[in-house]
């Protein structure tokens, strides 16, 4: 089996595939038209808060915002 | 070493036919016979609990003719664009080109690239450009498309676009780093989609 095969550009310089497609959403996102793009901007912030367990008891939660990729 | 090849090749071949393949195979049950079974031993008073299986609608089996309608799931992260959606073509943006589905497709996986997705049912089709994902075809003629993001076309601003399109290919001449160059080109790759898509 070719070990060498053709790999995708943006796998060959590094980048993973959900990068890749995470990229391509926001450049869509971006080319939108007014109410939509606002909308769609939104749906962009992904944010998630953990909490860290010790002793069976949760901490203070903090909020982790992903900044979307540029 | 001719005899051990032929043992080598012989075992395989018999393994082959004693599992079915994947695209042939019969409609998926919905509660585990012998779970139940087990349970009623134990429990005849009680109905047994439901287990994940049971909530889940079983996958229809492939039937021995092609059908006449392809049924479409296409879903996004945030909604679910199109749920078992009887229709007749799809045509999707596949990395090696536009690719056709009729019902009666070969089972198929493939990637998408940026591109326009146009749904056919009837006299009407429906257009949405999508940003990469992935279409799974099962042999019983259901396709799955699953997108990051999918706007109907004419959500898509062409001036933004446009400046989109010599942004990246500014930034393609100045990068340096593999994953600049990367990133300039995937740029270029989604806006000059978006562009064929709005003159298309």
């Amino acid at each position: 089996m070719a070990s060498n095969a053709a790999v995708p550009f943006w796998r060959a310089a590094g980048m993973t595939y959900i990068t890749y497609s995470n990229i391509c959403a926001n450049l869509v996102r971006n080319c939108l038209k007014e109410p939509h793009k606002t909308e769609a901007l939104t749906r962009e912030k992904v944010h998630f808060s953990i909490s860290k367990w010790t002793d069976g008891k949760p901490e203070k939660p903090t909020v982790r915002s992903d900044s979307p990729e540029e | 070493m001719l005899r051990r090849a032929m043992g080598l090749l012989a075992r395989p071949v018999a393994a082959a036919r004693a599992r079915s393949f994947s695209t042939d195979l019969p409609a998926a049950q919905t509660a585990d016979s012998t779970f139940v079974e087990a349970w009623n031993k134990v429990m005849p008073n009680m109905d047994p609990p439901k287990t994940p299986l049971s909530f889940m609608q079983p996958r229809p089996a492939t039937p021995s003719s092609i059908p006449s309608k392809l049924t479409v799931n296409f879903v996004l992260p945030y909604a679910s664009e199109l749920t078992t959606k009887e229709v007749d073509m799809v045509i999707v943006p596949a990395t090696t080109g536009q690719m056709g589905v009729l019902p009666g497709h070969v089972a198929t996986i493939t990637e998408l690239k940026p591109g326009v997705l146009s749904v056919h049912k009837g006299n009407e089709t429906t257009k949405y450009f999508i940003s990469s994902g992935f279409v799974f075809i099962h042999a019983n003629s259901f396709a799955d498309i699953i997108a990051v993001e999918a706007v109907p076309l004419d959500q898509i601003d062409a001036n933004l676009v446009q400046k989109g399109l010599a942004e990246f290919t500014q930034k393609l001449s100045s990068a340096t780093t593999d994953l600049e160059k990367a990133e300039a080109q995937i740029g270029i790759d989604v806006h000059s989609a978006l562009n064929s898509a709005l003159t298309g």
